[in-house]
């Protein structure tokens, strides 16, 4: 039975996955039949019979786990002895881990704002215009692409090779350096820009994301109030921002938030760039290279706690706003 | 800075400026068709906005050509000289274009990607119908059985949204260690199902409870059960809003690198995790790394641009109702 845990044939893996499904169909198809009774089944056990696996593992799988990671972040690297907050400290007043909370905080700052920006901007652009659905399509597609692989197409564009006669640049941000006469730079390595180039990546893949969403609300904006705005002799500047970012703004909250939530727990393309090297550590990778590489239990709990505690203020905001906007209305 | 696209903040109002420009001030009532014309004519011929929005289009399409057309050319090629040199060689018949690049890193001993390709589509499969038919069970008990502690409950699978799974890695690995199931696919799939379903019964939900009640009621007072009005009155309704969670989550799960890395092992591991490695030990020999990427890029992109309405609806669901 060795091949239920450990397939290595493509057959064995297809047959382990089918079998998975299967069993998944019984097991469901039996939890159904057996409440399916219109009138005998009590409502409570309907309720558990459709409800319950859900939560049941999502209560087994990710509250319970994040119960003791909060539990385990209180002791030392091999979860003996309790320190009470002491990884804690060494993570917020340690000089180690300085650069990693500054990068992060960079990030998070900066990701959900150019992509806003650059999301709004493109959206009114192209809005009714005789392309707009190719336009958008072109910055939408880096949505599908995974972030190792957005990482690799940005790590080609940065590629540096040394300032020589007889080499060539295969880097095009190089190549394009070369051409007005600059020297070549590496990009990846020099900080503190280094991190900024690693955070246009994350823009390239989230402006589209911001974009989808404002165009839908830009196009909302009933006729009548740009039509009376018109009237009262708003143009231009005015329109934009006393018309159109005001009635979009609730849009605007959510995908700030939304990006900058996704911004904190974005470890990949770290990885795949840099690895972290050359000070541009952020929170998430610097979890992963503790929890997996270090081995120090205690802190890289404390590290992905101080990720989820770094949420709330902005699911706070989030909430408060989208309260606010409700009000008005 | 050259590659960040930052626009001038200036050029957004100038192009509204230019929308706003045609509306003759005597004509005040202008159909849809009209006005949209209007904007139309007027956008095209406000050069600086068409500019910018040609500026951001290239900025945005430029990086996957590049590795696109890399990846088409031979290795000694790649070394010596940008890929932009291809369009002037192809005029003077000096461009090169191989398929050795695929070859090598689908087969190839070092990268043989083609095993990680068939373990990203067994990840992929039960990693996306497992949540939604669960995620669908339960946003019904959400949004139509009465049982006490319901809003709460709701209340608490939404808020789970946003808890960073790097929470949760750790305690469940030394689970399936405990086990003695790690590494394994079952590993895999079961986290990636777990992970999912907050966000799936919060979207499934938004569109269940838009479904009018009068067709609930309407079944009810016919004598069908809860199992019997799911099945026959709701799931046909939801086919687009299942679309739409389905081709997130698939995309989710074929691009995840985090969860691939922690509980899969060398035999299960999907082709994000072998490309990453590959980035890592072979970062130079971008001949199999180009080729590489866009093996894994082809599904996802094929799968979105496919069904990117759904994807559309399902983003707009999730986000502006949140």
């Amino acid at each position: 039975m060795g091949w239920l845990t450990s397939a290595s044939t493509t057959g064995e893996k297809f047959a382990v996955m089918f079998l998975a499904i299967a069993l998944f169909v019984v097991v469901m198809g039996a939890i159904l039949f057996l409440v399916d009774r219109p009138k005998r089944v009590p409502r409570w056990v309907v309720a558990t019979a459709f409800a319950g696996p859900a939560l049941l593992l999502l209560a087994w799988g990710l509250v319970r786990p994040a119960l003791i990671t909060v539990w385990n972040s209180f002791f030392d690297k091999r979860g003996n002895e309790f320190i009470g907050v002491d990884n804690y400290t060494r993570v917020l007043t340690g000089g180690q881990f300085q650069s990693v909370l500054t990068n992060t905080a960079i990030w998070v700052i900066l990701v959900p704002i150019a992509s806003t920006l650059i999301g709004l901007v493109y959206a009114v652009l192209v809005d009714r215009t005789r392309f707009e659905k190719l336009a958008k399509a072109l910055v939408f597609v880096p949505m599908a692409i995974s972030m190792v692989g957005a990482s690799i197409i940005w790590k080609f564009v940065y590629e540096f090779k040394p300032d020589q006669p007889g080499v060539n640049q295969t880097g095009l941000l190089n190549q394009v350096l070369v051409w007005v006469g600059l020297p070549p730079q590496q990009f990846l390595i020099n900080s503190p820009l280094n991190t900024l180039f690693l955070i246009v990546v994350m823009v390239w893949i989230q402006t589209g994301f911001a974009m989808t969403v404002l165009s839908a609300a830009i196009k909302a904006i009933p006729d009548d109030i740009v039509e009376a705005a018109r009237l009262d002799g708003l143009h231009g500047i005015k329109m934009f921002r006393f018309i159109t970012v005001p009635t979009i703004r609730p849009a605007l909250v959510v995908v700030l938030t939304t990006i900058a939530i996704g911004t904190l727990k974005v470890f990949d393309i770290v990885r795949t760039m840099t690895g972290g090297q050359f000070d541009t550590q952020v929170i998430a990778n610097e979890f992963y290279t503790q929890a997996f590489r270090q081995n120090n239990q205690g802190l890289s709990a404390a590290l992905a706690v101080i990720l989820f505690v770094l949420v709330i203020p902005i699911v706070i905001y989030n909430v408060r706003q989208l309260r606010k906007s409700e009000e008005i209305r | 800075m050259t590659t960040t696209p930052l626009p001038p903040t200036g050029a957004v109002p100038q192009a509204v400026e230019e929308v706003a420009e045609p509306q003759a001030p005597g004509r005040r009532r202008l159909s849809r068709l009209e006005k949209r014309a209007i904007a139309t004519k007027g956008k095209l011929s406000s050069p600086w906005a068409s500019a910018l929005a040609i500026i951001i289009a290239i900025l945005w399409t430029l990086p996957s050509v590049g590795l696109l057309v890399t990846s088409f050319r031979p290795e000694l090629d790649i070394r010596r000289s940008g890929w932009w040199t291809v369009f002037a060689g192809l005029f003077n018949g000096e461009s090169e274009f191989t398929l050795d690049n695929y070859d090598q890193a689908l087969y190839g001993s070092g990268a043989n990607l083609s095993t990680y390709f068939v373990n990203s589509f067994v990840i992929t499969i039960p990693a996306v119908v497992i949540p939604i038919t669960i995620a669908l069970l339960a946003s019904y008990a959400f949004a139509w059985i009465d049982f006490r502690g319901r809003n709460i409950l709701f209340v608490a699978v939404f808020a789970l949204q946003v808890v960073p799974l790097q929470v949760a890695l750790v305690p469940l690995l030394r689970d399936y260690v405990n086990l003695g199931v790690e590494g394994s696919f079952w590993t895999v799939w079961l986290s990636h199902s777990i992970f999912g379903l907050p966000l799936a019964i919060f979207l499934l939900h938004n569109f269940m409870k838009d479904i009018p009640s009068s067709l609930v009621e309407a079944a009810r007072v016919d004598g069908a059960g809860h199992v019997k009005i799911f099945f026959q009155v709701l799931l046909p309704l939801l086919v687009p809003a299942i679309a739409a969670f389905g081709i997130f989550q698939f995309l989710w799960v074929w691009n995840d690198l985090l969860v691939g890395l922690t509980f899969a092992n060398t035999g299960s591991r999907p082709l994000t995790v072998a490309v990453a490695e590959m980035a890592g030990s072979r970062g130079g020999d971008w001949h199999v790394l180009t080729a590489g990427a866009f093996i894994s890029m082809i599904v996802p992109l094929v799968v979105f641009i496919a069904l990117q309405r759904y994807f559309v609806r399902g983003l707009l669901a999730g986000s502006v109702k949140g």
